[in-house]
């Protein structure tokens, strides 16, 4: 098994010596998880909030389908996607297959249901008295919303989290959609993967080193939001 | 009224976000040539050393995805890539017939053997493949298949009927990995048994694994173990968008000169990988 730690001291090698196709791997994954963040944040956030703020007709009807799309396993989602952007799909003449934002649109279907789900569940749970309160200090109802919104801020930000976490992490769509192209497409969970099935166990850890080590700078990053 | 304005806001947002994202898919390079091949030309290294002379000579950017024979031809039907690498001469041929592709130009070969651990539990060194295959029937040695139906896996079936034997499919012995080669190949090391692979992933894992493999070669030189690659030029027939044009320079060039004099070249530890056979 000494290619555990051979993986370890590689890991740090790959980095320092500027090794260029782990860095084409890292771009690649750090711009599809950005895309994908980003709109699943932007979409995400308002619809988990109105989920869980507003009570309407059918609400628990899309609260179960909202956390039944938190079990969607990722190579379905893949195939899903390849479907839709196959160049024989509707979507096909947009030319979306094999390229980085073919990959983030499904990791966006894999995002979104986390940031409303959680997002709901964090404004639920918000202290009832929160919104008397706010309406006694004489809060105007956009006032009343952002000052939940505001309230809300350590759960959004753990869903948003708890989502770039599963983003980060997944293979199947980045292999299915980006057909793992070197230097183009390859993410650094499909270069794990190909290396593993070439037997190149050390790179693979290395690898996987370097992923925690951006979701380690990440995490660093947001939890300073929620410091403030 | 203001919730109204409020949800209209949103879904502007929204659809700006998906605008951008949309957008930024529409940089197709025109001089890209997408090729689905299988794993054994990506896992050996031979397009990576292939690539930048191709795009010396032709000014085209070779791009791949590696995977087995079966989704190779499969992303050739639905239009998905332009051009293919693949070896299974059977599959090809209907896939032609079908009107899927075209100009399919045999470009180079090498031969599949069957490797097993040096130990050889079933006593298979030196045999027939038929008589390989009855022995490990009949000592229920571990045998660890593709099942995925690449070229490989397609020639392992062959290779069973041939032999007149009942695919063991069921059979506890019978593992399938449903892997590509060098995986499957590490797999059969792990279970101590054997498997079907074509010679130029072993030259590569036998290099990997510094001249000293575990696993050893113990059935070679059958007639029926040749393993052909050729290119097929996607049919623009059928799929508008494919560029078979460019996939025609490329299948040029391969048979040509240049591209069979560096696939003779091509070497993983000082041995020839695959031997170029176009006409």
């Amino acid at each position: 098994m000494d290619f555990l730690f051979q993986g370890f001291l590689q890991a740090f090698k790959l980095l320092l010596t500027g090794d260029p196709e782990t860095y084409s791997a890292v771009a690649a994954t750090v711009t599809v998880s950005s895309y994908a963040m980003a709109v699943s944040l932007l979409m995400g956030i308002p619809l988990g909030f109105a989920l869980g703020h507003f009570r309407f007709p059918g609400r628990r009807a899309v609260r179960l389908v909202v956390d039944t799309m938190l079990s969607l396993p990722t190579v379905f989602v893949g195939l899903m996607v390849y479907a839709l952007i196959s160049r024989q799909g509707p979507l096909g003449q947009m030319g979306l297959l094999f390229t980085l934002p073919g990959i983030a649109i499904g990791q966006t279907l894999l995002a979104l249901p986390v940031v409303i789900a959680l997002g709901a569940t964090t404004v639920e749970s918000m202290d009832a008295n929160l919104r008397t309160m706010l309406i006694s200090l004489g809060a105007g109802r956009r006032q009343l919303l952002l000052g939940i919104l505001w309230e809300a801020r350590h759960g959004l930000v753990e869903a948003g989290l708890t989502a770039y976490g599963r983003v980060m992490t997944e293979v199947g769509i980045a292999m299915m959609v980006g057909g793992n192209i070197k230097w183009h497409t390859r993410t650094i969970t499909t270069a794990i993967a190909l290396e593993t099935s070439k037997g190149m166990f050390a790179m693979g850890i290395a690898l996987g080193m370097v992923l925690l080590l951006i979701a380690f700078f990440t995490t660093s990053a947001a939890s300073l939001i929620k410091r403030k | 009224m203001k919730r109204l304005s409020t949800i209209i806001k949103l879904f502007l947002l929204m659809g700006i976000s998906a605008a951008v994202l949309a957008t930024s898919g529409w940089a197709a390079d025109d001089n890209v040539l997408m090729m689905a091949t299988t794993t054994s030309t990506n896992d050996t290294g031979l397009l990576d050393y292939l690539a930048p002379h191709f795009n010396k000579a032709s000014g085209l950017e070779l791009r791949w995805t590696a995977t087995g024979t079966g989704k190779a031809l499969e992303l050739g039907k639905n239009c998905d890539v332009d051009v293919l690498l693949v070896h299974s001469p059977e599959a090809e041929l209907k896939f032609v017939e079908e009107g899927y592709g075209i100009h399919r130009t045999p470009i180079m070969y090498n031969d599949f053997v069957i490797i097993g651990p040096a130990a050889d539990p079933a006593g298979i060194k030196g045999k027939s493949v038929a008589e390989s295959l009855a022995a490990i029937m009949a000592k229920k040695a571990v045998f660890v298949s593709r099942g995925d139906k690449s070229g490989t896996h397609n020639k392992e079936l062959e290779l069973w009927k041939t032999a007149k034997l009942t695919l063991p499919e069921k059979e506890s012995w019978y593992v399938q990995s449903g892997q590509g080669m060098l995986a499957t190949i590490n797999m059969a090391f792990e279970k101590k048994g054997y498997t079907l692979t074509d010679r130029g992933t072993y030259i590569k894992y036998e290099a990997d694994k510094g001249g000293q493999p575990p696993m050893v070669i113990l059935v070679e030189g059958d007639e029926t173990l040749r393993n052909q690659y050729s290119v097929i030029v996607v049919n623009q027939k059928r799929c508008e968008k494919a560029k078979s044009g460019m996939a025609q320079k490329f299948a040029f060039w391969m048979s040509g000169p240049q591209g069979q004099m560096l696939i003779k070249e091509f070497t993983q530890n000082g041995k020839q990988l695959f031997t170029p056979n176009a006409k």
